[in-house]
């Protein structure tokens, strides 16, 4: 029996940027499968070269909106390791903060906005205003009180302003973070397990697909890693973030204006589900029994979960908020001037989890603070190539489905990564040429 | 009103965080859409539509693609809106006008550097006609809501023409000057309610420069707090190297 088939979605919907899927099945042998990455190149070196090391996290926050604080978590980390600046406890128990908040509006956004009306046959998520209103409030509530992290720590959720190389412009109050904690419990925890519950009755239009692949997050032996930690995957184990050139290994592909990386095999997986796979021993117990409800497995292969995996870990940062919350409150909070003396000039790299995944940031900077040299390694570039694997393996498993069918499961699988396109054509990766 | 406004909202290069910055106005969301009927968003929605009353674009021009798409918006639409300072000045992807093009491709991309078309970054005006336009990166969240609540009620948004200082004054704040740090508020447009330096940063000049702003003044003011002539420079084309260098054609 032959069987051809042919799909190109243009611009697809409801992610970050802007992709292209093309399938190409050719009398039952498939001829292309793959993901096209059509967003304008950005040339961010450009921007860099040559500009002081106060800049650095301003400009690669312009990477992109939705992950700005991921990118500035990253620069600045990369920075005070290459100038050798030391910062404060609070320091980096605000970062984690902002990490949090960040992680849990990015993940109900997606799970919310983006991937839910999939699951209940809708173009988006405004016809939901009518048939679920409960939900859409639900969810617009907890994206609210997540972005109140942002606006109140950072200053702006969306390219945040208080968090500078060695330290915060601004110094949250105390009454503003118990008022957050006050939110957290009495408005995000019970919305949080309301939400599991909307999932859990959803989850039945998850498509049942798995690839064996590998699997690379942080991992910390203190905490469910975001914010710092070994680079870890569940082929080799874990290694130092200095080492992240040899897990990633990026190179040009000619159907994307976004470089593939791979590490052991052919392709690799970040984001929610690789980190809950080498980290779910780590998440809080609210965290563990969600996971558990909706039937999310350590070990699982099937890239549609990474959706349910991000619902399980916003449940996590909500409870751990609270926990540094009260940890910060226990300290006193200080007054504190950012740490802005270098004490060394060379390299650094920062690596941290942000929604979608590791990300890389490497600087080089001169002795007069300039920068020099400049490498950031995305999630979603790193995601690339297996989504092109995937495909690959998930068209002829449904060929006997129709045309429309596959099509929707490509982009359901595309969407299931909550990839960001904007970030993966950031186009760093260069030694300026003086 | 009869018939509610149909609006689309389009991206083009840049990083999306103004349009994320609309999805962030959870408070206001449903009473916004309450006035409007949204028909294409590529970022939160399936449809693709003919036309529409007003169209909200982010992002610069900077492939031969942005180009024609621009076009078409503009065909479709009565009312243009640039959203962001990349959409209404280039903005941050400016910054790769002032070098040599082919250097600029040949580092990123090698051998294969002709794999992807680029152009120099261009604001929406310079292509197209733009009926309004909301500064910031990303977009100031206030203005934004005033420009809208004006279209939706058939009025003239009214625009400050002043720099950034005036509003920080009215908020009370501390120079940052006296901070020992530098900062563009002098020459930037107005309008963010002074909100880095209410926040303890330096304006970076995100809402582009006040009409005839002193630049000469402003470079020498930065060389007087520790800057070289050269940094003085780079700091002020941050977001307006379009604006200073004269690069849009």
């Amino acid at each position: 029996m032959s069987t051809n088939l042919d799909i190109k979605v243009k611009h697809l919907t409801r992610v970050e940027g802007h992709g292209n899927i093309v399938v190409n099945m050719k009398e039952g042998v498939l001829e292309k499968a793959q993901l096209e990455i059509v967003e304008a190149p950005r040339y961010f070196e450009a921007m860099l070269k040559g500009r002081s090391f106060h800049e650095a996290a301003i400009v690669t926050s312009r990477i992109c909106g939705i992950c700005s604080l991921g990118h500035q978590i990253a620069s600045l980390k990369a920075t005070e390791d290459a100038l050798g600046l030391e910062v404060s406890w609070q320091t980096i128990q605000l970062r984690k903060l902002l990490t949090h908040g960040a992680t849990l509006q990015s993940n109900i956004l997606h799970a919310y906005f983006l991937a839910a009306p999939d699951f209940l046959n809708v173009g988006s998520v405004f016809p939901l205003i009518g048939t679920h209103p409960e939900v859409v409030v639900r969810a617009l509530r907890m994206k609210r009180l997540a972005n109140d992290m942002g606006d109140v720590i950072g200053g702006r959720a969306v390219h945040p302003i208080t968090c500078v190389p060695g330290g915060f412009t601004r110094i949250p109050t105390a009454e503003e973070l118990l008022e957050l904690k006050r939110k957290l419990v009495e408005e995000m925890v019970p919305d949080f397990l309301a939400t599991v519950d909307t999932m859990a009755a959803l989850a039945g239009a998850i498509p049942q697909f798995e690839r064996e692949t590998e699997f690379i997050s942080l991992r910390s032996d203190d905490e469910y890693a975001l914010y710092d930690g070994d680079i870890c995957s569940t082929d080799t184990g874990r290694v130092d973030d200095h080492e992240y050139r040899k897990m990633t290994n990026e190179h040009v592909v000619t159907h994307s204006s976004s470089k593939h990386c791979k590490a052991n095999r052919s392709s690799y997986m970040v984001g929610a589900l690789a980190r809950f796979n080498n980290n779910h021993d780590k998440l809080c117990d609210a965290a563990k029994a969600a996971a558990e409800k909706l039937g999310l497995k350590p070990g699982c292969c099937n890239p549609y979960m990474n959706t349910i995996a991000q619902v399980v870990e916003a449940g996590h940062c909500a409870l751990d908020s609270v926990a540094i919350i009260d940890q910060l409150l226990e300290a006193g909070l200080k007054d504190e001037q950012p740490n802005q003396e270098p004490t060394k000039f060379g390299t650094g790299v920062g690596a941290t989890e942000v929604p979608r995944g590791i990300l890389y940031h490497e600087y080089t900077y001169d002795r007069q603070g300039r920068m020099v040299k400049a490498n950031c390694i995305i999630p979603t570039g790193q995601n690339l190539a297996n989504i092109d694997d995937d495909m690959k393996k998930l068209v002829p498993e449904f060929i006997e489905k129709s045309k429309e069918e596959i099509t929707l499961m490509l982009e359901m699988l595309v969407r299931a990564y909550d990839p960001c396109i904007s970030c993966s054509v950031h186009m760093l990766d260069v030694d300026f040429i003086e | 009103m009869a018939n509610k406004p149909r609006v689309a909202i389009f991206d083009f290069t840049g990083c999306e965080g103004c349009e994320l910055n609309k999805l962030n106005f959870e408070n206001e969301l449903l009473d916004i859409l309450a006035h409007v009927d949204i028909v294409e968003w590529r970022e939160a929605m399936d449809d693709r539509v003919d036309e529409y009353d007003i169209a909200f674009v982010e992002g610069s021009l900077s492939t031969p693609d942005c180009i024609e798409r621009i076009h078409e918006v503009r065909r479709k639409c009565k009312v243009l809106v640039s959203l962001g300072s990349c959409a209404t000045l280039g903005g941050i992807n400016a910054m790769k006008n002032i070098q040599p093009i082919e250097e600029v491709r040949e580092e990123v991309y090698g051998e294969d550097k002709y794999l992807f078309p680029t152009l120099p970054a261009l604001p929406l005006s310079a292509v197209v006609k733009v009926d309004y336009e909301v500064r910031g990166c990303p977009m100031t969240q206030i203005e934004f809501l005033k420009l809208f609540t004006a279209l939706v009620r058939g009025q003239e948004p009214v625009k400050p023409d002043y720099a950034v200082c005036i509003e920080c004054k009215l908020k009370e704040n501390e120079c940052v000057y006296e901070k020992g740090m530098i900062c563009l508020g002098p020459v930037t447009m107005a309008g963010c309610d002074a909100h880095c330096p209410s926040f303890g940063q330096y304006c970076t000049g995100c809402r582009g420069l006040v009409t005839d702003a002193n630049i000469a003044g402003m470079e020498e003011i930065l060389v007087k707090h520790g800057l070289s002539v050269d940094e003085a420079r780079k700091r002020l084309q941050l977001y307006n190297v379009n604006q200073l260098e004269g690069v849009q054609r």
